[in-house]
């Protein structure tokens, strides 16, 4: 098996069969972000608690990434022939909503409303053979 | 009561020009505003300029005359030109001056823009992952709203084709050629649901503005075009906003809508007062959307407006009459002022085979862009 790193320290809670995302709350007036930061952009406070996030929602909107992004800031670095497009979305949770790579065949179904889980995986290598992962979510299986 | 007047404008073409700089298409937009106004650079008190890919738009004195005048550099993302705008027209109402120039330019390479997501306060992470990237929430932003409000991907090509039709006619723009609303919606599909010919897309240009206080406009013109408000406003907790991976449970109205209310408000104007529309089309869904956001319609009912041709140049609400973004493309510093050129154009009756018929009296544009800030302007007779 390939070495694997995630893209982020803190970002999600990996390796685990029920990954989760980590976010904060304000301990002032409870208000949630993501990714989790030391300063609340609703009151203000520089005090927050870290957070995980629900690991299932719904689809509350979606795209296709179709093209290549540039890299920098995108670390994929196959060349453009090889490039594999992949979904994006928000997935509305109880917290919030929060933006994602959509996991699965770029040509599934997506619906405004269907339900989504968290998972985690590769989209990236480093040059030494690593591959790098991060958090997406996918449709729950009906 | 009207205190500040535009009395010039001035445009170097949109488009790709290579060896050109970005600071020389800016000479030649604000030489093309001087002599719209009828006077010198050494006439002009102050100026702000605008640009993304330059750090010093200032520079531009090297070409146009260094007359010691005091000038200062604006950056405010899509809305770089509003804030230009609005700086200059603040500086004549605060008295010190009678006489000012806005102006913006900019060289983009192709493509969509790439930056460091750590500029825009959002970790690396969100751009190593490949969701740093404004087309994609646009295309986000549209699919919801589709949902929502019933809007089909034939409207989408509607504006689009209005748009390259509309920009055949104007010899400053960047994509001149007609296209059918079938090819536009066949071509390949970028972020769904949008497609190739339904973005606009990062190139070069510039344009200016020569402004004055309201009470010496009629020494340099006949017919000033008042600046009537000039409004920037930047997202509240709760919008959906670009460059943004959370939005919480509570809703906001979006930074256009403020911004949009504010600068009514300030006109003492509303959007049934309007003639001629310049909206921020980044994509074919963003005019959708912007027209409601303005206040030109409610939501879902762009899609029986476009299909009656409401919007066309001969329509009840003629949007993007120079062809806007999408045939244009977007020198980010310059884009507000080229929406602000053809404004004044269109209240002179001044724009030739896409002058809308009668007597128009009010104008109105708007930016918005990375990372949820929007800007206002309304003009008038």
């Amino acid at each position: 098996m390939k070495p694997q790193r995630c893209v982020a320290q803190g970002l999600f809670e990996w390796p685990s069969d029920e990954p989760t995302v980590s976010g904060s709350r304000c301990d002032s007036c409870s208000f949630v972000t993501f990714p989790a930061q030391d300063a609340c952009p609703r009151c203000g406070a520089v005090a927050t608690t870290p957070i995980q996030l629900a690991r299932t929602g719904t689809l509350w909107t979606w795209t296709r990434q179709r093209f290549q992004p540039k890299n920098p800031p995108y670390i994929g670095t196959e060349p453009a022939s090889e490039f594999q497009p992949y979904g994006v979305g928000f997935i509305e949770l109880p917290e919030g909503r929060i933006e994602a790579r959509i996991a699965g065949d770029i040509d599934q179904e997506l619906r405004i409303g269907m339900p989504m889980e968290l998972t985690v995986v590769p989209f990236a290598t480093d040059a030494d053979g690593t591959e790098v992962l991060t958090y997406a979510f996918r449709p729950i299986e009906s | 009561m009207d205190d500040v007047a535009i009395i010039g404008v001035g445009l170097h073409p949109f488009g790709r020009f290579p060896g050109t700089s970005a600071i020389e298409m800016g000479a030649k937009a604000a030489r093309s505003a001087l002599a719209d106004a009828g006077i010198t650079w050494k006439d002009v008190q102050f100026a702000f300029a605008g640009s993304y890919e330059v750090d010093n738009p200032d520079a531009v004195v090297n070409y146009l005359g260094l007359t010691g005048l005091p000038f200062t550099d604006v950056y405010n993302g899509c809305a770089t030109a509003a804030s230009a705008l609005s700086q200059a027209a603040n500086t004549i109402r605060l008295g010190e001056y009678d006489i000012g120039m806005a102006m913006g330019m900019d060289k983009h390479l192709p493509g969509a823009f790439a930056a460091d997501p750590v500029q825009y306060g959002v970790p690396s992470w969100y751009g190593e992952t490949g969701l740093f990237l404004t087309p994609k929430f646009f295309a986000m932003k549209i699919q919801r709203y589709m949902y929502d409000f019933d809007i089909t991907p034939p409207t989408l090509a509607r504006v689009a084709a209005k748009n390259y039709r509309n920009g055949a006619r104007n010899p400053n723009a960047f994509r001149r050629q007609e296209l059918s609303e079938e090819a536009i919606l066949q071509s390949p599909m970028v972020n769904d649901p949008l497609t190739q010919y339904m973005f606009c897309s990062p190139n070069e240009g510039a344009a200016a503005v020569v402004l004055c206080r309201a009470e010496i406009a009629h020494r340099f013109t006949a017919a000033p075009i008042y600046l009537k408000a000039s409004v920037v406003r930047t997202r509240r907790l709760g919008a959906f906003e670009v460059h943004s991976p959370w939005v919480p449970p509570e809703r906001a109205d979006s930074p256009t809508v403020d911004a949009s209310r504010a600068a009514y408000e300030i006109a003492g104007l509303g959007p049934e007062d309007v003639d001629v529309v310049q909206l921020q089309d980044t994509d074919a869904g963003a005019e959708v959307i912007h027209m409601a956001e303005n206040g030109f319609c409610k939501d879902g009912e762009q899609e029986a407006l476009l299909s009656a041709g409401g919007t066309e140049i001969g329509g009840s609400l003629p949007i993007n009459t120079d062809g806007g973004l999408i045939s244009n493309g977007e020198p980010i510093g310059a884009s507000g002022l080229r929406q602000i050129h053809e404004l004044v154009l269109q209240l002179r009756r001044a724009s030739g085979d896409r002058q809308v018929p009668g007597t128009p009296r009010v104008g109105y544009s708007q930016l918005y862009g990375a990372p949820g800030t929007a800007g206002v302007a309304i003009v008038s007779t």
